[in-house]
């Protein structure tokens, strides 16, 4: 059955974003079918959101880790590419300097701290918006799973892992920009930024990594590992009891987890054009939870549904009733974990006998 | 400042002027007024056209011991004073009072005098400063001891070897004690400032300004070179001696700085350690029910502006029941309609509590604007008293004050009622509580609208020191958490040592790393502390815990 779903969304997540990209590179704006190109980016910037919640699932879902500094690892994943397309802009910046971003120039920056070094070749960039965030992963969860810090405990140090991260990153001192964060990307890979087909581009490989991570994650969690991951999450105790390592498996599916969110908030910069502390803020995180809970825990499916759902409503809202965003949220949270415990994904499966 | 210098110079140097004028007249201020007409005419100077003569006269005057000088200075000062020298013996000195004179040396009303004849004192910047010193010599045996010791205090910072003579006679007439030690500090500073005095006197002053123990005696101290042996010995033993006082000083007041941060955080977390702690509710709509308690506070001052002006010193004492009503009601609210449906699933709790939080927090913004909301700070706590080293702001120590009489309070609720005793009771064994006749659900809701109550009365508190605006419960969720966890989760002690140590560290750290950077340390060693040691400081021991 959730194979079925998997192809199911994988279909049409590709038939979707393709039919998009050529109506909205064949037809001339104003035409009947045309879409235009803010809505390429807004699905893109969807679809990248769907990748962080499918991290969330992962962990949450499977490992039953709810972590709540989940947007950590897109925010630091997102900071790498925004290094690589800060380097990118070159002498073209508001001061012209070749080898310094305009916010180093502002701050009075002598020379290009050493850990901007490399951003300036792409594939180094996307290897540390993988790395980075897999890194932060590894460290913080060896400790915490080896000292068996599980359930709210969990939750509350994640928290505080990427409150933590917000404040440090809101320091000019840390040389990523301070409080205005990074903007004013001018291309990607040598292509200017700005272009429909750029934007198409994006659109597309963010498609693609989103139904790649679909396809891993549900290979990792229908195989013997995601079995024993289950049984972790289920009854930690007698599976340690029954011979097996819990630590070492949630470690891997953390690890794991952040790595997809890396590569989702990698994705997101370029297409939202800008990246700012702010992502790192624990509110963030907490929605990317609620955004799995409305789709369906455990369901990896669900995860991509409810990110797409939660943020096609946000966008209505913010756009439409901007006062009551935040109540349409918060009883969201409220009827979803109350009223919906499976999800939308689990009130489908219900109504259609389990066949989806 | 070099003494003798430029006579433009300023006040400082008025007051060498003053000194060395008293010195020469010294005898004359034990003597009574009778005995004053052998001495030269203070006054004579004052007729001059020369402002330096002028000047110079001010400070004889003052020295005087004249029973008119006060009067006669008071008046160049307020330009009521005038000269008459048409006779022919001394100029008349007289002072201006409605249409008529009265001569400035007797006080007797004068007559026949001709307007055409006078001529006002005129008065310039050197003649100004001259007024002021004399004043300030004046003070030196003013009626009152405050003005007395404030005058003292003014020549400990000139620290004129001149002022010596004056100083002695001071004291010995001074009979508040205060002002009598201010005018000895005053006297060492002097002292030692000259030449003058014996070594062992000089290491008698030395030892004054040493218990003076404050930056100045130790700058004075410092400033001091080329002095004989003992006196030098004395005055190095004295200056490491002061700066160990002045580090003690400035570890106290990060101390009290973080005492201060530390009865914030454990004002925020206790109600946090009632719902959390003994509940395991994770609430994180903690932080609005904070914020429900500083627009209480709000509310509560609009209406006491708009009805009764008069009882805004006490519109804290009023805010903080009402606060605790207001909060714990929402929190009763809560605990029926929502939370008591996820007992035993504290993900989906921790969700839906979000949820709520965000609802709060738009449900604010949409009544009450989301910019800030003003809420004053009643007189009686406002401004700062000086302590030794020490600046104590009224406000931090109120809510010191305030932290530990809510936690006594929660304490004694908890330990020593009857709904206390049920709570314990229903936390630690639900079913057996049950199986005695304990109504647990009503105490689940009543539990939890203490501690949302508690949290509320925690606003009245924030309300004083931070923003009042919807986000205000935001900032403190994380800190709320970690200041439980840290000290062990079901603990109220615990709570108390965690949110002290947090503080303290905290204002400790912020010198070396700034506040920010001290912030993101501390919270990385919690999260490493929770590593190790993963039920807090004190963590319960017993059955309980495995639940």
């Amino acid at each position: 059955m959730s194979r079925l779903s998997t192809s199911i969304c994988i279909g049409l997540v590709l038939v979707g974003v393709g039919l998009m990209a050529i109506l909205n590179l064949s037809t001339a704006a104003g035409a009947p079918l045309h879409v235009p190109t803010y809505a390429i980016s807004l699905v893109g910037k969807y679809l990248s959101y769907a990748i962080l919640a499918l991290a969330v699932d992962l962990v949450w879902g499977y490992g039953g880790i709810l972590s709540l500094g989940h947007a950590a690892f897109f925010a630091l994943g997102g900071y790498a590419m925004g290094m690589y397309l800060l380097r990118e802009i070159g002498p073209r910046g508001v001061y012209g300097n070749a080898l310094l971003p305009d916010f180093m120039v502002f701050l009075n920056y002598k020379a290009l701290p050493w850990y901007w070094n490399g951003f300036n070749h792409p594939a180094f960039a996307m290897a540390m918006a993988v790395i980075v965030p897999a890194l932060v992963a590894l460290i913080f969860g060896y400790f915490a799973f080896r000292s068996r810090v599980s359930g709210v405990y969990l939750s509350i140090i994640t928290q505080a892992l990427t409150y933590a991260l917000l404040l440090a990153f809101f320091r000019n001192d840390m040389g990523f920009g301070g409080n205005n964060g990074m903007t004013d990307f001018k291309d990607i890979f040598g292509l200017p930024l700005q272009a429909d087909s750029t934007r198409v581009g994006l659109l597309v490989a963010t498609a693609i990594a989103l139904c790649l991570c679909l396809l891993v994650a549900r290979y990792v969690v229908t195989s013997r590992f995601g079995q024993v991951l289950i049984a972790v999450r289920d009854s930690e105790s007698r599976t340690r009891f029954l011979g097996y390592r819990p630590e070492s498996y949630k470690l891997f599916v953390f690890v794991l987890s952040a790595i997809m969110a890396g590569i989702g908030g990698a994705l997101y910069v370029p297409q939202v054009g800008i990246i700012n502390p702010g992502e790192f803020s624990p509110a963030n995180s907490i929605e990317a939870v609620i955004w799995v809970a409305v789709g369906g825990r455990g369901t990896l499916v669900g995860a991509v549904l409810g990110a797409v759902l939660v943020n096609a409503g946000k966008t209505f809202f913010t756009g439409a009733f901007p006062e009551f965003w935040l109540f349409a949220l918060g009883f969201l949270f409220i009827l979803v974990t109350l009223l919906l415990p499976k999800g939308v994904l689990g009130l489908l499966q219900k109504k259609t006998g389990g066949r989806v | 400042m070099g003494w003798g210098s430029d006579p433009e110079g300023d006040v400082m140097v008025s007051i060498h002027r003053l000194l060395a004028v008293l010195l020469v007249s010294l005898p004359l201020l034990a003597t009574s007024p009778a005995r004053a007409d052998d001495a030269p005419d203070p006054f004579i100077g004052l007729a001059s056209q020369n402002f330096d003569i002028v000047a110079n006269a001010i400070s004889a005057l003052a020295v005087s011991g004249h029973p008119q000088a006060a009067a006669t200075i008071a008046a160049i000062e307020a330009d009521n004073l005038y000269v008459d020298a048409a006779g022919d013996g001394a100029p008349l000195i007289l002072i201006k009072q409605g249409d008529s004179y009265i001569d400035a040396r007797t006080g007797q009303k004068a007559s026949d005098i001709n307007e055409d004849d006078v001529d006002s004192v005129r008065v310039n910047n050197a003649v100004r400063r001259a007024i002021e010193a004399a004043k300030g010599g004046l003070d030196l045996f003013a009626a009152d001891a405050d003005t007395r010791q404030k005058a003292a205090e003014k020549v400990f910072t000139s620290h004129d070897p001149a002022a010596l003579p004056l100083l002695a006679r001071a004291i010995a007439a001074e009979k508040d004690a205060g002002a009598k030690r201010a005018m000895q500090q005053a006297q060492a500073a002097s002292l030692l400032a000259g030449d003058g005095g014996s070594d062992a006197e000089r290491v008698a002053a030395v030892a004054i300004l040493r218990l003076r123990g404050d930056v100045e005696a130790k700058s004075l101290l410092q400033s001091l070179h080329d002095q004989s042996k003992p006196v030098a010995a004395a005055i190095a033993a004295a200056t490491s001696s002061l700066a160990r006082i002045e580090q003690l000083w400035s570890v106290l007041q990060s101390v009290f700085y973080g005492i201060s941060l530390g009865s914030v955080l454990l004002l925020a977390a206790a109600g946090l350690a009632i719902t959390f702690g003994v509940m395991g509710v994770i609430n994180m709509a903690h932080g609005e029910m904070v914020m429900l308690g500083a627009y209480t506070t709000f509310m509560v001052q609009e209406v006491i502006r708009t009805h009764a002006p008069g009882l805004f010193g006490a519109s804290l004492f009023i805010a903080v029941p009402l606060a605790f009503l207001v909060s714990g009601i929402a929190g009763i609210l809560i605990e029926r309609c929502m939370i008591r449906f996820l007992y035993g699933r504290p993900l989906e709790t921790l969700l839906a509590s979000w949820g709520l939080s965000l609802i709060l927090q738009q449900g604010v913004r949409s009544i009450f604007g989301s910019s800030n909301r003003e809420v004053g700070t009643p007189e009686w706590m406002s401004g700062a008293v000086q302590w030794g080293g020490l600046v104590i702001t009224w406000n931090r120590l109120t809510i010191i004050v305030f932290a530990v009489i809510v936690i006594a309070a929660l304490m004694a609720v908890m330990r020593g009622t009857s709904l206390g005793l049920r709570m314990r009771a229903v936390t630690q064994n639900r079913r057996m509580a049950a199986a005695m006749g304990i109504r647990t659900p009503w105490i689940d809701a009543l539990t939890f609208g203490l501690g949302s109550g508690v949290a509320g009365m925690a606003g009245v508190a924030l309300s004083q020191i931070d923003n009042v605006s919807p986000n205000l419960g935001q900032g403190y969720i994380i800190d709320s958490f970690m200041v439980v966890v840290f000290g062990g989760v079901g603990n109220l002690w615990g709570t108390v040592v965690s949110a002290m140590t947090l503080g303290i560290v905290n204002k400790f750290l912020e010198p070396f790393a700034g506040a920010v950077l001290g912030k993101i340390v501390v919270l990385i060693a919690l999260i490493l502390f929770i590593q190790r040691k993963p039920r807090g400081m004190f963590p319960l021991k017993g059955r309980a815990v495995e639940q």
